[in-house]
């Protein structure tokens, strides 16, 4: 059986088949729909969750990788980085149509969070994995430099 | 808050406007119900509700895709009415006749419904002050309406909310909205400001709403497997594997499409399950044969040495202006050209996806569309009921580029709802998203010119050859129509003595349809480069080459010139083709790059070849200047430092969306310009996903998008497609600025761009 550990709750289910990607357990068996399918191949980064805290694409990871696990998506994504992350996209207008933005602020987290000063060059080069359809990657690029300034960053 | 809550709230209390639009006048009335049965002169069909509290609705009718068009429609209305824009809430409108056209695509929204707001929002302005100027009894003229509140001036003592004033402007009758005066342009709150997008926060904490997110009691999940060459049908498929996969519930034949395809489910073989990870898995166990139809011999290759044969032979004269000329006087020279840009896919971040359940009155869809309309005729059609048994409640969507104004997906779930007796959701994958698409048009196009020896056009001949979106309607379909050609080509705004424009056949093996910006992409490509050759061959700055050929600020009248051309649905006396809107963008993007002093200097400095380009080009009723700064290494690699965009799209409702849509256009140019190509080979789509079917990434954009809209009080136009046209063929000038070489065909990753 497997047993995750989800924004905080412990969901338990047995009568998943544990290869299914976290993705779709996540959408389809808890009902969490924050977390989008973009392509089923770990190309896009709609779908990136943290396991343990680190990024992972939900639509190409087995459920079984992340048994006993802790598990962030977007619905739970909290803390002082996250915070300065979302005033950030929010200041810079950054979302078009929003359905990549949870995958991007996913990545944006994580990248904040373990190496908050890292040149912007390094910053920008961990969000090539998101792809944004509407194009709108300089804002991204923006609020990230926001976000880190506003954390203490350079 | 959507339509369903909306019309169930109580109504008592609430002052609510319901507003007829018949041809081109609105009558209002007030209403007590929402469900009132509309009657023979009177069917309202735009409404808001301002309840006891001030709380005012506004329904938006149209679909959010990234525009921000839900956002600024209602604030353009909340603006005129004094209303308070904290107060208000939007609701999505379902699929509806009554609200006129839904059709979110065409970048039509703020410039047919600007008008139509305000006035809606000047009646309820002038009911509230009437009402109040009843209440204290004084003359309407010595009140004024200002932030939710209106206020008796004269004294300066009286108020009353907006929220107080409800139960007794909903007493009165409405005066007809035509004779009501608007707002003058100093008076405006929200128009011309950055309101932040209504959904930022669902946005951001990943509670918004998007089409794949609908969840109903009961619901499976369906994936088709779908032919992968057009036209075929399914001769075998193993069901017992696929419903050996646990989860799978059933294995449904849905029917197979035959041309022409319009809007029809393309029919395939439908796996159901209780997750859409399960039918997924089910599809694969399908291991369907596949009896290809009459596109099984569809080669890109081949098709697209076709379009350069056609477009090299004369075809039909669209437009003639004098007569051409082979000679080529003393001096002078003859310049020819032809380009030509390949298929590609719309590949939204959200695929296609519909939820669709029967209910007693006939069917609910879920759906992400841009064509709701659209969707609840089809799905109507294709179930037997009438339109009005068809619920269509419209999502968030996950970008649309103009795949979403195509309901097939909405016809595949509405018929596995019937038949499989449940709610269904059909999800469409990557890779049939990629693979069953309605195509961007393939194209080719030639240009003749002769240059007398100031370098000056004496003669123009251009032609273009594309698979017409005419196809997807009709299999006969050879050429564009006037619409087609007139996006960027019949409407050639040079001055020109001696001009011709020809439209020439081209087969189509795939399903066509309309993508953001549609002919413009290739034609804005074709006369923007051509234009930069000739400036080349006539040692000319290519900026200043540009305004010579555009010449004096002027109207080009096409309609006078016996031209079939369509101006996007709007008049000429209206919205004219201007010469001094183009010229005035073209100004504004070469002082944002320092053109004059750049573009000579650039080629020479440091190490890496660096170039400016510049193009423009009017589409949907606007005008957008690019200049573009490329970079290329040492091994060829390409990188874009600097793009200056200059936009007049008339008013501008909303500068930071109208900005965000010129940033956004020149992403897509980008992607499509570097990577977009959709080939094809024994009638099959080769792409699958974001590996084969590249788009740019965050470190592949721009490094630096400076965007500067020309301020002006004209009427608004459309804003959402008219900055990816002039991109490419910047970008393409550009390259050669940097290294001398000409590329004329699209994608770039084809071309070596040092040697």
């Amino acid at each position: 059986m497997v047993k995750l550990h989800v924004n905080g709750e412990t969901r338990e289910l047995p009568d998943l088949d544990p290869e299914t990607p976290l993705l779709w357990v996540l959408r389809d068996h808890l009902g969490m729909t924050g977390t989008r399918f973009g392509c089923g191949k770990g190309l896009c980064g709609a779908c990136t969750i943290h396991v343990d805290g680190t990024p992972t694409r939900a639509c190409i990871t087995p459920a079984s990788v992340a048994d006993g696990k802790k598990v962030t998506t977007i619905e739970g994504l909290e803390g002082r980085v996250a915070d300065a992350l979302r005033n950030a996209w929010s200041a810079g207008n950054v979302p078009q149509c929003g359905f990549c933005q949870g995958g991007q602020l996913m990545s944006a987290e994580h990248q904040l969070r373990s190496a908050p000063s890292a040149s912007k060059e390094k910053r920008d080069g961990a969000m090539d994995g998101n792809i944004c359809r509407c194009g709108t990657y300089t804002r991204i690029r923006k609020a990230m430099d926001q976000a880190s300034a506003d954390l203490g960053g350079e | 808050m959507n339509r369903r809550k909306f019309l169930m709230q109580s109504l008592a209390g609430s002052f609510t406007l319901g507003i007829a639009v018949q041809g081109n006048t609105l009558v209002a009335r007030t209403v007590k119900s929402l469900a009132e049965p509309p009657d023979v002169d009177w069917s309202p069909n735009l409404f808001l509700s301002l309840a006891s509290d001030g709380t005012l609705s506004i329904i938006a009718h149209r679909s959010e895709m990234g525009t921000g068009i839900t956002t600024a429609l209602p604030m353009i209305l909340a603006d005129e009415m004094e209303a308070d824009w904290e107060r208000v809430m939007v609701v999505q409108g379902d699929a509806d006749a009554r609200y006129g056209d839904q059709n979110t695509d065409g970048s039509r929204s703020i410039r047919q419904f600007y008008k139509r707001m305000r006035q809606v929002g000047a009646l309820a302005k002038h009911m509230l002050i009437e009402a109040a100027a009843l209440q204290w009894d004084v003359p309407a003229s010595e009140c004024i309406a200002n932030h939710h509140t209106v206020v008796h001036t004269k004294s300066k003592r009286r108020f009353l909310e907006f929220g107080e004033l409800a139960v007794h402007a909903a007493k009165l009758e409405a005066p007809k909205p035509s004779g009501l005066k608007l707002k003058d342009a100093s008076e405006r709150k929200y128009v011309g400001k950055d309101i932040p997008i209504r959904n930022m926060g669902a946005i951001l904490d990943g509670s918004a709403e998007f089409g794949m997110d609908i969840r109903l009691p009961g619901m499976k999940f369906a994936v088709i497997a779908r032919c992968p060459a057009l036209g075929g049908i399914a001769t075998k498929w193993d069901e017992a594997a696929a419903l050996a996969v646990p989860g799978v519930m059933q294995v449904v034949k849905v029917p197979f499409a035959s041309a022409p395809f319009e809007f029809n489910a393309l029919g395939g073989i439908a796996v159901i399950a209780d997750n859409t990870w399960a039918a997924i898995q089910g599809r694969e166990k399908l291991n369907v044969q596949w009896e290809d139809g009459e596109h099984a011999d569809f080669d890109s290759d081949k098709h697209h040495q076709e379009l350069i044969g056609s477009a090299a032979k004369p075809g039909k004269i669209v437009r003639k202006n004098g007569e051409l000329s082979d000679k080529v006087e003393a001096g002078g020279q003859r310049v020819t050209a032809s380009y030509s840009l390949p298929h590609l896919a719309h590949a939204s971040m959200e695929t296609p996806c519909a939820t669709a359940r029967m209910t007693k009155e006939g069917a609910e869809i879920w759906m992400t569309t841009q064509a709701p309309q659209g969707a609840q005729g089809r799905i109507a059609d294709a179930l037997g009921l009438g339109a009005k048994q068809v619920t269509i409640h419209i999502t968030l969507l996950g970008g649309g580029f103009g795949r979403k104004s195509k309901p097939d997906f909405g016809v595949e779930a509405a018929l596995l709802a019937r038949e499989v007796g449940a709610p269904i959701q059909v999800v469409w994958t990557r890779e049939d998203d990629i693979q069953h698409d309605y195509y961007h048009a393939a194209s080719a196009m030639h240009f003749e010119a002769n240059l007398d020896a100031q370098g000056k056009p004496t003669s123009w001949l251009q032609r273009s050859a594309f698979t017409p979106i005419g196809y997807t309607f009709n299999p006969a379909a050879k050429q564009g129509g006037a619409g087609e050609m007139g996006q960027g080509f019949t409407d050639i705004a040079y001055e020109l003595d001696n001009l011709q424009v020809e439209s020439c056949d081209a087969n189509t093996h795939l399903r066509v349809g309309w993508l953001r910006s549609v002919c413009n992409i290739f034609h804005a490509f074709g006369v923007g480069c051509f234009t930069d050759e000739l400036a080349a061959a006539a040692e000319a700055d290519p900026m200043l080459y540009l305004l010579e050929r555009i010449g004096f600020p002027r109207h080009v009248d096409l309609q006078a010139m016996g031209v079939s051309y369509g101006n996007y649905g709007s008049s000429l006396e209206e919205s004219p083709i201007d010469t001094g809107r183009l010229r005035r963008v073209i100004f504004k993007a070469a002082i944002m790059s320092n053109w004059q002093e750049e573009y000579p200097l650039l080629p020479l400095r440091g190490g890496i070849k660096r170039g400016l380009g510049i193009a423009v080009h009017r589409s949907f009723l606007g005008y957008v200047a690019n200049v573009v700064e490329v970079e290329i290494s040492k091994n060829g690699e390409l990188s874009i430092p600097n793009v200056y965009v200059a936009v007049d799209c008339g008013l501008a409702i909303h500068p930071d969306r109208i900005k965000a849509q010129m940033e956004g256009a020149v992403v897509f140019g980008t992607s499509l310009a570097r990577w977009g190509e959709i080939t094809g080979k024994d009638g099959r789509v080769m792409q699958s996903n974001f590996h084969d079917y590249r788009v740019a990434r965050n470190s592949d954009a721009p490094a630096n998008i400076e965007v500067a809209i020309i301020e002006n009080e004209e009427l608004p136009t459309g804003v959402g497609e008219i900055g990816v046209p002039p991109f490419a063929p910047a970008l393409l000038n550009a390259i050669f600025a940097a290294t001398g070489k000409r590329i004329r065909s699209l994608p770039l990753k084809n071309h070596d761009l040092l040697s």
